[in-house]
């Protein structure tokens, strides 16, 4: 194996069985599936919709969910490291910061991927009630899951930008509302009735909202990868610019 | 081993290290003293890469730690001032993720996590979570980390704080042993340390550097270094400031009437060239006077004394 994916595995399982030794992986998991198993069944009207689909009574929450659980997930993934000291061990060991960076946000990643997939059940009962469009149902759990990395790159940068872990990740919700807020339907319409076009449309350009809409439709199109792609790719560079502004270059 | 060159580090506008040159070759163990605050620690965190310099350069064997820093960290083992751990991890957890970061592989991870154990007393507590140890492991667990690799440089910040008296003579039994065949650099507060286990030590101060010498050179700078000391009973103050004051060699005269009714007396040589016959001087008179004395040695210097000397602010040297 390439060294850098082998120092990249190696701070990925660290971190992983990190979450698994204490009790707040297992806490964590329980809430994030009643939860969705509250807003589906009870908020969302699974049964009165009478239609077999996840879209409107599943995936519809996963913004909104996401965006008190993710930054609850990885908010202690730098700013421990600050408060403890571990940084200073962790940066001196040959391992790029890039290598930490991306390890990092794979495991917590990894395990809100562990989460999402416990959802399982949900799928069952539309099959078992049913006949579902098995793409569409694909297509959500892929957009949720990218919807899950993007709010996570960005609590890993404002984790990463102090050694508290409550203001890292009051940072990451508000960021991430904006991301939610810029597009959601009844902020742009209030926008649409007074702004010129051009800026409706580059404000809702940064939400993920529009995006996520079409992997609800079941579409998965490659500029809404892109999308997330590059909210992913530009917040865990900005970790690294953050990480080297801490040591003082 | 370690080559660090006109190092300088500014944080905003304070500059912390302010030009520091030095060499440590193979087989050294350099003592690092200076004060709280004279930038003991951010030169050490340059030298492992952890700050990258304002300006001036490191060099780690072959390899330049700004230009090839995973070539150079991987050469060093470095414990971190406060110690460091991952509390959520075992203490054999932390010793192989650092094993496996090192570049180590299966069998080799085993033999060094247990070689390291044995030298640092962890045997009972390897599958202890980090959090539940009581200082003095959490410390030792640190520092068997950075000596897991069996490093070609190391670099240690205040490796016996916190330790108990034992274990700090422990410690200072392994930096000796592998001071033998490797570069260390450790800084400390614990001056008898420094002499116990440095080939060498650099005081710094505000930044620079104001000492850099064997132990034994630093101490001859001591203000009492190379005076004699003699205790007599049954003798007048006054006599003996005048028999002794009246050597050739003698310079100033410090008398002190101690509690059992004795008579110390600090003679300091005339010039550095009376140095060496002052002593004998000092024992032909006592003799060839008669009186009767218990106690006559000359002074080595003690490195607290160069140390505050070198280190004090000027302001509150004047006050004493």
């Amino acid at each position: 194996m390439n060294e850098s994916l082998r120092n990249i595995w190696t701070i990925l399982k660290r971190e992983l069985t990190g979450y698994f030794a204490s009790p707040v992986a297992y806490v964590f998991i329980v809430i994030f599936l009643l939860l969705n198993g509250f807003f589906t069944f009870m908020l969302g009207g699974f049964f009165e919709l009478g239609e077999a689909s996840l879209s409107r009574p599943f995936f519809n929450w996963h913004p909104w969910l996401y965006l008190f659980l993710v930054p609850a997930a990885g908010m202690r993934l730098w700013a421990e490291e600050r408060r403890v000291g571990t940084l200073e061990l962790l940066l001196t060991m040959p391992v790029t910061a890039a290598q930490a960076i991306i390890g990092k946000f794979l495991a917590c990643w990894a395990f809100l991927a562990l989460a999402l997939a416990l959802t399982f059940p949900v799928v069952g009962s539309v099959y078992y009630l049913g006949h579902p469009d098995g793409g569409a149902i694909f297509a959500g759990y892929v957009g949720s899951l990218l919807l899950a990395g993007s709010y996570l790159a960005v609590t890993v940068a404002t984790s990463a930008m102090t050694r508290n872990q409550v203001i890292s990740f009051i940072l990451s919700v508000v960021i991430c509302f904006f991301l939610i807020l810029a597009g959601w339907e009844p902020v742009t319409g209030l926008l649409v009735r007074w702004a010129p076009a051009g800026l409706v449309e580059l404000v809702t350009g940064f939400s993920v909202m529009p995006h996520f809409a079409s992997f609800q439709r079941g579409v998965i199109d490659f500029r809404d990868l892109l999308f997330f792609a590059s909210v992913i790719v530009f917040s865990l560079f900005g970790t690294s610019v953050i990480l080297r502004g801490l040591r003082g270059a | 081993m370690i080559d660090v060159e006109n190092l300088i580090k500014e944080f905003g506008p304070k500059r912390a290290v302010n030009g520091v040159t030095f060499t440590i070759r193979r087989g050294e163990i350099l003592g690092f003293l200076g004060p709280n605050g004279a930038g003991k620690s951010t030169t050490m965190r340059m030298i492992t890469g952890f700050f990258p310099p304002t300006s001036g350069r490191v060099r780690i064997g072959d390899h330049d730690i700004s230009e090839e820093p995973i070539a150079a960290k991987k050469l060093i083992g470095y414990l971190p001032e406060s110690a460091p751990c991952y509390s959520d991890m075992t203490v054999n957890g932390f010793l192989r993720f650092t094993a496996e970061l090192r570049g180590m592989r299966g069998a080799q991870i085993d033999a060094a996590v247990a070689r390291v154990a044995g030298l640092c007393f962890l045997e009972g507590v390897l599958h202890q979570s980090v959090d539940t140890l009581s200082k003095g492991y959490r410390h030792r667990t640190c520092f068997a980390q950075s000596i897991l690799h069996d490093p070609e440089v190391l670099v240690l910040d205040e490796p016996t704080d916190g330790l108990d008296p034992n274990q700090k003579h422990e410690v200072r039994q392994i930096i000796k042993r592998m001071g033998q065949t490797k570069a260390i650099i450790f800084s400390t507060h614990i001056l008898e340390e420094v002499e116990a286990c440095c080939s060498r030590a650099i005081i710094i101060d505000r930044g620079t550097v104001v000492a850099n010498g064997t132990p034994a050179e630093l101490k001859t700078r001591a203000e009492a270094a190379g005076s004699v000391h003699l205790r007599v009973r049954n003798v007048a103050a006054e006599t003996v400031k005048s028999k002794l004051g009246s050597l050739p060699v003698a310079g100033r005269i410090s008398l002190q009437d101690n509690a059992d009714g004795s008579l110390s007396a600090r003679i300091f040589p005339r010039d550095k060239s009376t140095r060496a016959d002052l002593a004998l001087s000092v024992a032909q008179t006592a003799t060839q006077s008669g009186w009767s004395f218990d106690e006559l040695h000359t002074e080595e210097g003690r490195l607290d004394d160069v140390f505050r000397a070198i280190t004090l602010p000027d302001s509150v040297k004047t006050r004493e």
